[in-house]
């Protein structure tokens, strides 16, 4: 015999080629008996092989065709319900949403800061799956960059906006959108708020709730070898019991929220994105340009899930980071430069200061601002969790507690701060140094390339700006399907590979039936509403962390 | 003719595995060769094992049992990915350099008409690599 497999480091193993993983060095491993896979249906009589969690995979199969039948068979019906659960949660609840948002912040924080963040995911000698390169590009495309694209010119602009034009009160109540005490007639101060206000729904608060779940994911999937899987976070808490019906509700509320978050945003961005094709070169504004669209988008995600995490979904973000880099730095460098670079740190100081204010849960005057806007966001985020989480997890493996947490909490907020003052300052500076109105005229999808339309190159700016709208769709779709596929297989990742394309083929068949039947904004209702429950998982998320790293080695 | 036969193993399906374990044996005994046992499991835990440090192990001893088995020489390694499913056969191909093989025996299911989408994993590496593949159908139906 040539290996002593009770060696640590067993001849074979010991050439250390890429592929080859070094011994992973101690963790602490969760003592079960669940087998991943063990309630699984496998079968491959059917022409090709699956590999599905029967419960998870069937139920969540018929909780979205009824949902989708509903919505169009009754849109009437449903909308005013679905928005008015919607607007009920983020209304009353708002300080429940706050709270724990400052609650994840700080968690995350905390732990950047205590030993705790010594913990390597995976073990303590795992080494990283993917570069920094690879990694960064990937959290930014599952997570935000499509929203970056989309409020980056326009949020900063409507709390610009509505800063300036100051409060009013009716009856005792306030009927302005202005976050906190306004700033009547004060542009700067107006512009500083809103900036402020702006950086407060894209910093670290959304970045701290997709950390909570990614971290407690891939502590409780590689440090403690539970399946990697919503329910595994509610280990600590329930034991055992997650592998029977309490995670069984866990894992179909997160395809739930995740596959019509997806199926609804494709829609609704497939009709931003041909707006945008509208403006600048003339395509028809029709339904067939978005189904076309639709199609297009998820034909290339198939493409990339089929090729795999790396070839496919990295890759494709890589891409896209790139020319994100390079639209942000012709902005920098064409726009109003030198007021970016301190806008830079003027905003990010602004933020600091306003982020006490900005984050009280508790007696705010801004009603419309704090419930409207924060607790709309913070349930928003909430409901795309399960999904970012998941997939930020899984290509975390190897990266320490506190390099994780910098990496997914403190650069990308960096970033966002960044970002905003660019996209935002520019087109405020254009409002108010250039009497240029036309950004705030403009339609919300089209603010973008109105304020790029100011700049030179238009034509080429613009073109950037449609791709990267449809890429960042992209990879949104292509991991949001590595995820549904994952969860309704029992967290199996290697599941056959025609269920990923199942499920990003029903992405795309729910956002056309929706499109061309309506009640895309109805459902959209439905699966922010979905924040709520998923609240209460992150608070779960947090108990879990701190338990599940306080038993783990720290090298 | 051959000294070293690399044989892709996955521990989640040994039962499909029988026939190209047992022709890879003969062939070793044949050749005088050596086998490796080359398994591919994922970096998150799998329904084999919870770490790719535990699949090793369930490798090793694998190989261990089927060597005394066969009464040949084998030898295990395991090769762990994130998304194992699609780096499958860039990994195999990288093993084939990586443990020096000059013949790969490995199962593989006769043809179907998804094949032309997802492509069986043995056509794929024979058409990959400059060293001799050996795909073993399953005996019946």
């Amino acid at each position: 015999m040539e290996n002593d497999p009770r060696d640590e480091r067993p001849g074979e193993a010991d050439t250390s080629s890429e592929g080859v993983p070094a011994p992973e060095g101690p963790a602490n491993l969760i003592d079960t008996d669940y087998v991943i896979g063990q309630d699984n249906l496998a079968t491959s009589k059917l022409g090709f092989s699956i590999d599905l969690h029967g419960k998870v995979f069937t139920i969540s199969a018929l909780v979205t065709v009824f949902f989708v039948v509903l919505t169009l068979a009754l849109q009437a019906e449903v909308e005013p319900l679905f928005n008015a659960l919607r607007d009920w949660l983020t209304g009353n609840l708002a300080w429940f949403f706050l709270l724990a948002g400052n609650i994840f912040v700080l968690l995350c924080l905390g732990l950047i800061v205590s030993p705790l963040g010594k913990v390597r995911i995976g073990g303590m000698h795992a080494k990283p799956d993917f570069s920094y390169t690879g990694w960064f590009a990937m959290l930014f495309a599952a997570g935000m960059g499509i929203g970056l694209m989309f409020y980056g010119v326009s949020e900063p602009m409507s709390h610009f906006g509505a800063a300036l034009g100051g409060t009013s009160v009716e009856d005792g109540v306030r009927t302005d959108w202005a976050p906190l005490g306004a700033a009547a007639g004060d542009p700067e101060a107006a512009a500083r708020l809103g900036m402020a206000a702006t950086i407060y729904h894209w910093g670290l608060h959304p970045w701290a709730i997709y950390a909570v779940v990614a971290l407690a994911l891939a502590i409780f999937s590689f440090n403690k070898g539970l399946p990697l899987t919503m329910r595994s976070i509610f280990y600590p808490l329930l034991g055992e019991r997650v592998w029977g019906w309490p995670g069984h509700v866990v894992d179909i509320l997160a395809v739930f929220a995740t596959l019509f978050g997806l199926a609804t945003s494709l829609g609704l961005g497939a009709s931003q994105a041909a707006a945008g094709l509208g403006y600048l070169f003339g395509v028809p504004e029709a339904d067939a340009t978005m189904v076309l669209l639709i199609m297009g988008i998820t034909a290339v995600a198939i493409v990339s899930i089929l090729a795999g995490v790396d070839k496919g979904v990295r890759r494709l973000s890589e891409i896209n980071m790139g020319l994100a880099v390079l639209l942000l730095l012709f902005v920098i460098l064409v726009g109003p430069t030198l007021l970016i670079l301190t806008g830079f740190f003027q905003n990010l100081g602004g933020y600091l200061v306003n982020l006490p204010a900005l984050s009280n849960p508790f007696g705010r005057e801004d009603a419309n601002f704090s419930q409207g806007w924060t607790a709309f966001y913070w349930a928003w985020w909430i409901s795309w969790s399960p999904f970012v989480g998941m997939f930020i997890a899984r290509v975390s493996r190897g990266r320490s507690v506190r390099e994780f947490l910098i990496a997914v909490l403190l650069v990308p907020s960096l970033v966002s701060v960044l970002w905003m003052t660019a996209f935002g300052g520019t087109a405020i500076d254009q409002f108010v140094n250039a009497d240029f109105e036309g950004v705030r005229d403009a339609a919300l999808e089209l603010q973008l390339f109105v304020m790029l339309g100011e700049l030179p190159l238009t034509a080429i700016t613009s073109f950037v700006g449609i791709v990267l709208v449809v890429v960042f769709f992209i990879t949104s779709s292509d991991s949001g399907s590595l995820v549904i596929d994952t969860i309704t297989a029992g967290g199996k990742v290697d599941a056959p590979k025609p269920q990923r394309v199942f499920w990003a083929i029903i992405e795309g068949v729910i956002a056309i039936a929706l499109l061309l039947g309506g009640g895309l904004a109805a459902l959209q209702a439905m699966a922010v509403s979905t924040g709520l429950p998923f609240t209460l998982v992150l608070l779960v998320g947090c108990y879990a962390i701190v338990k599940g790293l306080m038993s783990e080695p720290r090298g | 003719m051959y000294k070293k036969l690399m044989v892709p193993v996955d521990l989640a399906h040994i039962e499909v595995l029988e026939p190209a374990l047992q022709v890879a044996a003969d062939l070793a005994r044949l050749y005088a060769a050596e086998v490796c046992y080359v398994g591919v499991t994922s970096t998150t835990p799998s329904s084999v094992a919870r770490t790719p440090e535990e699949y090793q192990h369930k490798l090793d001893d694998f190989a261990r049992q089927r060597a005394a088995e066969h009464g040949c020489p084998i030898s295990a390694r395991t090769l762990s990915s994130a998304d194992p499913a699609a780096d499958l056969d860039d990994l195999l191909l990288q093993a084939i350099g990586d443990v020096g093989a000059d013949l790969v025996v490995m199962a593989t299911h006769p043809p179907k008409h998804l094949g032309a989408i997802l492509p069986s994993h043995g056509g794929k590496i024979a058409t990959h690599t400059d060293i001799s593949v050996f795909l073993i159908r399953p005996t019946e139906g």
